[in-house]
C-alpha cells in the first residue's frame, strides 16, 4: 500500500511550544442517534473507553470519541485499523440513520507542547481557555484566526489542534507566529 | 460584545464565532394570502429598540440553529433556546416579564 501522507508532511516548529504534525491517525466521523444504546456500545467496543459526554473526549490508549454535536462524534483510531474500525461500525448500526465515514485524509491534527500552549492558543481564539473551563479531556470547537478549529488538552502540557486539511498550513503559520517572539512570563 | 451560550452544546460562544439568522419565530403566510401579508413576511420588521427574539448558528461550533432572547439597546442577553419550537419557551417570558415588563408593546 502507498504510504500516508499528511497535510504537512510532519512539519514540526518551537518556540514558545513545541509544534508538530501528528503521525498519520485514522479519523471517523459518526453521525447519529448518540442517546441510542447500540451506538453507544459499539463506540464503546471500538474505542475501549466510555461513550463522551457533551462536550468531552474521551481517550484511550490508541484511541478516542471526540462529542462535536449533539448528533456527531469523531473517532480516533490508530491509521491502520480505519477500515476495520469502519466496517464495525457500520456492520453493528445497520438498523438506524447513521453517517459514518473515514475523515482521515479530510483533517488535519496540530500537537501543541510545553506550558504555554493555553497563552499560544489565547492569541488566536476567542474562547475561554481557564484550565477551570476547558480542563484536560474537553474538546473546544471554535475559530482560529480566520477558519474553524478545534482543540483539546491532553494534560496541562499537551494539546492538539484538529482542524480541516485545507487549511492546515494557514493554521501552522497561525501557530507558530503565536508560538514565537519572547517568554510571556 | 455579545456572548451567547449555545442551548447544544453549553459553550459560551463569542459574536465572532456565530452566524446571525434575523428575526426568530417568523410564521409564514399561507397560499391564500395577499401580496401584502407576503411582502410583511420577507422584508418588514418591527425592529424595536428593545427585546428581540433572534435565530442564531453556533457555526464555530457544535453548527447547531438555536434561539436567543436579548436587548438591542443594552446587549442584556435573556436566555438562549431550543430551535426545536415556534414561541419562545416559558421560562424566557417568565424572565422578560421580570426585566422588561413592557416587553410586549410593539412600536407603531
Ligand atoms: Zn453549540
Amino acid at each position: 500500500m502507498s504510504d500516508p501522507q499528511t497535510a504537512l508532511g510532519g512539519q514540526t516548529a518551537s518556540g514558545l511550544v513545541e509544534l508538530s504534525e501528528a503521525t498519520p491517525r485514522g479519523m471517523i466521523s459518526l453521525r447519529g442517534d448518540l442517546n441510542d444504546a447500540t451506538l453507544k456500545s459499539s463506540v464503546e467496543k471500538l474505542t475501549g473507553t466510555e461513550f463522551p459526554g457533551i462536550g468531552q473526549v474521551s481517550a484511550g490508549q490508541q484511541s478516542a470519541a471526540c462529542w462535536m454535536s449533539p448528533d456527531e462524534l469523531m473517532i480516533f483510531v490508530s491509521h491502520q485499523e480505519r477500515y476495520e474500525a469502519l466496517t464495525a461500525l457500520r456492520d453493528t448500526l445497520t438498523n438506524q440513520h447513521v453517517l459514518i465515514e473515514d475523515m482521515s485524509d479530510a483533517r488535519a491534527i496540530i500537537c501543541l507542547k510545553g506550558d504555554l500552549c493555553r497563552d499560544v492558543l489565547g492569541k488566536l481564539t476567542p474562547a475561554d481557555l481557564r484550565a477551570s473551563i476547558l480542563p484536560p479531556g474537553r474538546l473546544r470547537r471554535t475559530r482560529l484566526g480566520q477558519v474553524p478549529a478545534a482543540f483539546w488538552f491532553r494534560d496541562e502540557t499537551k494539546a492538539e489542534v484538529l482542524c480541516f486539511r485545507s487549511v492546515a498550513k494557514y493554521v501552522f503559520d497561525l501557530l507558530e507566529m503565536a508560538s514565537s517572539g519572547p517568554p510571556l512570563r | 460584545m455579545l456572548t451567547l451560550t449555545c442551548p447544544y452544546c453549553g459553550i459560551k460562544s463569542d459574536e465572532t464565532e456565530l452566524s446571525p439568522g434575523g428575526q426568530a419565530h417568523l410564521v409564514r403566510p399561507d397560499v391564500e394570502s395577499d401580496d401584502e401579508a407576503f411582502e410583511s413576511y420577507l422584508f418588514l420588521r418591527p425592529n424595536p429598540k428593545g427585546v428581540h427574539f433572534e435565530r442564531w448558528r453556533h457555526s464555530s461550533g457544535c453548527g447547531k440553529w438555536f434561539h436567543a432572547a436579548r436587548c438591542t439597546m443594552t446587549l442584556e442577553v435573556f436566555g438562549t433556546y431550543s430551535a426545536q419550537t415556534s414561541e419562545p419557551p416559558e421560562h424566557i417570558i417568565a424572565t422578560l416579564d421580570e426585566r422588561r415588563p413592557n416587553w410586549r408593546q410593539v412600536p407603531e
